[in-house]
């Protein structure tokens, strides 16, 4: 493995059950309609045969696209086709691997399959996703090509191979189960369905039918926010980050798990958000932004919008931790404050703004009620924006957004004075062009 | 050289000479002036398609509604004329020897700076009115989705020069996610 000649290998196919697992829902459905029906209900032979024949044309389905399914390794690409009539090539440069995550729902772990799913970067933000693998082929092939990867850049050396397995995993944080779920009733989802909750109890003590109305008429809010409840507790169950020679290896999940292992350097931005109701706690969460997470087709504005979460909630020290390892070169100490007329125009985020910054790396702070600071590395900077509204010409005000390739960490040097910002714009553009330089 | 822009207010930083600010840099270029006329032309047909749609009212014999419509036509067209010119001159871009500089916009001015080794891809368009007067807009792509660096009615033989320096800059100076 460690010649750099290109490697064809032989084209392979999916695990035989994907489509199974790929119905999800619709499978399951479809097992609590027909079982029973075919297994007991025999009154009606033609009813039978049609269930059979249901049956039978969907699980022709699943093996035709099983069939023309395959993928391989070409070298340093990934490429996978799929397609009958419009056959689909794709072609996945490893050199730009971001990270990879093995993802294994409720359905595919009861089978033994599990779902890798390669972010690759670009504006695109093009995921390349093998649905599904069996089971054990999975971690041996996201090691492979994880090593692939960092072969593929060169600039990027790989560590000597550590003594013991146990070495490679260094554990920096856990997520204690009590305190995922208090910081999910402290939310913004938490406070209101405990409120809805408290509410409905209430109705229904005085008329059991308004009650009853009540949930009828607002079905469908309360199924989403338990979705979204159950979702984020799913996610956030068990949850561990750990260090591994392959970069950081996120983990979690109570029926759906997760693992995801985001290739070192590859982080673009890092955002620290306290919502007022933690605050009492010191707690904090930590996300991490990477290449390719813009919205996409079929892709939910929720889904799009979430970050990867380094720490779902954890306390500062913890935090602290973890962003030493993630940016050693950041800014430490107070942030400069904004100059005192800004308070006439944001007089919410007055006391939270502020920035301060290394050579190498700008930290931010904002936030009307919930605390956010954004950690941008120079060197991964694709844009610089000094931007002066009506307002801010008024108070001879200007601000600097750093553009990052997430996306969703907006890092801006807000409400500063129009001297500085554009003197700080001139001085970060030429730290950036040295960062870059240096990477 | 270096002297020069150290009278002009430059100032030593990381150990080469560097503007106070990116206003103070000379060299910043200005989109066709035919964009202008272009944008005029714009403006005074929407006013007339308001003007049409007012004298049909007042023919149709709502008269003090199709007087008030032809009015804020008129208000209108002379209100937003007034700022195409100011608009027009905000814009401006400079191809510096790493980067690209574009400024634009009077109410809220922006100022964006990409660097070559940043950008994806440049694309140059032209609407059938732009082409009509040969004029076209150059954009470039970075991976973040906030960038803004678009440059519109340069001439077209400039928006051919300007894509092709940008690629072959860019294509020097490629720098990895």
């Amino acid at each position: 493995m460690t010649t750099t000649t290109p490697q064809q290998q032989d084209w392979q196919r999916l695990h035989p059950l994907s489509a199974v697992v790929r119905g999800g829902k619709l499978t399951i459905a479809l097992a609590v309609v027909l079982v029973p029906s075919i297994l007991l209900g025999r009154e009606n032979a033609s009813h039978g045969l049609w269930d059979l024949g249901a049956v039978a044309i969907l699980t022709t389905l699943a093996f035709i696209s099983w069939l023309v399914t395959r993928w391989r390794l070409d070298g340093d690409d990934l490429q996978i086709e799929t397609g009958l009539i419009r056959r689909h090539s794709e072609r996945y440069p490893l050199s730009q691997l971001q990270a990879i995550d093995i993802v294994r729902p409720g359905l595919a772990r009861m089978i033994g399959v599990a779902e890798l799913r390669l972010r690759i970067g670009g504006s695109t933000g093009a995921h390349a996703r093998l649905a599904y693998l069996s089971e054990r082929d999975a971690v041996p092939l996201r090691d492979q090509l994880l090593d692939l990867a960092s072969q593929a850049r060169r600039d990027e050396p790989r560590a000597p191979e550590p003594a013991t397995a146990a070495a490679e995993h260094l554990l920096l944080a856990e997520l204690p189960t009590g305190r995922l779920v208090v910081s999910m009733l402290l939310s913004g989802v938490g406070i209101v369905a405990v409120l809805v909750a408290v509410a409905l109890i209430a109705t229904a003590a005085v008329s059991t039918r308004a009650a009853v109305a009540a949930i009828s008429i607002a079905g469908v809010w309360i199924l989403t926010a338990g979705q979204l409840v159950w979702h984020r507790f799913n996610q956030g169950y068990r949850f561990s980050v750990s260090d591994t020679p392959d970069g950081l290896l996120l983990h979690g999940g109570l029926v759906a798990l997760t693992t995801e292992t985001i290739r070192p350097g590859r982080v673009q931005a890092v955002r620290m958000v306290e919502p007022l109701f933690w605050r009492p706690f010191g707690w904090c969460r930590l996300e991490l932004d990477v290449a390719g997470r813009q919205k996409r087709k079929g892709e939910g504005r929720e889904a799009g919008r979430r970050l990867r979460a380094a720490l779902p909630v954890g306390t500062h020290q913890l935090a602290e931790e973890l962003l030493d390892r993630l940016l050693p070169d950041r800014p430490r100490g107070a942030l400069e404050p904004p100059p005192p007329r800004v308070r006439w125009k944001s007089p919410l985020r007055y006391r939270k703004l502020g920035w301060s910054r290394t050579r190498t790396c700008v930290v931010t702070r904002s936030g009307r009620f919930r605390r956010v600071t954004c950690w941008v590395p120079l060197g991964k900077v694709q844009s610089f924006r000094e931007v002066q509204g009506p307002v801010q010409r008024l108070l001879d005000l200007a601000s600097v957004h750093l553009d990052t390739a997430g996306g969703n960490v907006h890092a801006i040097l807000r409400d500063r004075a129009a001297l500085e910002a554009s003197s700080a714009l001139v001085e970060l553009v030429d730290d950036a062009r040295a960062a870059r330089a240096a990477a | 050289m270096a002297a020069a822009r150290m009278a002009r207010g430059g100032r030593a930083y990381s150990g080469r000479v560097i503007p106070q600010s990116f206003d103070s840099v000379d060299g910043w270029r200005t989109p066709s002036p035919r964009l202008l006329t272009l944008r005029r032309l714009e403006v005074v047909g929407t006013a007339l398609v308001l003007a049409i749609v007012g004298g049909v009212i007042a023919a149709l014999g709502a008269v003090v509604w199709g007087l008030a419509v032809l009015a804020t036509a008129a208000v209108l067209g002379v209100l937003v004329e007034r700022t195409l010119k100011q608009r027009f001159s905000a814009w401006g871009y400079l191809e510096r020897a790493d980067d690209l500089l574009v400024r634009r916009g009077v109410l809220f001015s922006r100022l964006s700076v990409v660097p070559y080794g940043r950008m994806q891809f440049v694309d140059v368009t032209a609407g059938p009115l732009e082409r009509s007067f040969g004029l076209a807009t150059v954009r470039l792509h970075t991976a973040a989705a906030a960038s803004d660096a678009r440059i519109p009615g340069l001439d077209r033989t400039e928006a051919a020069r300007v894509r092709d320096q940008l690629a072959e800059l860019g294509e020097a100076h490629l720098a990895g996610l």
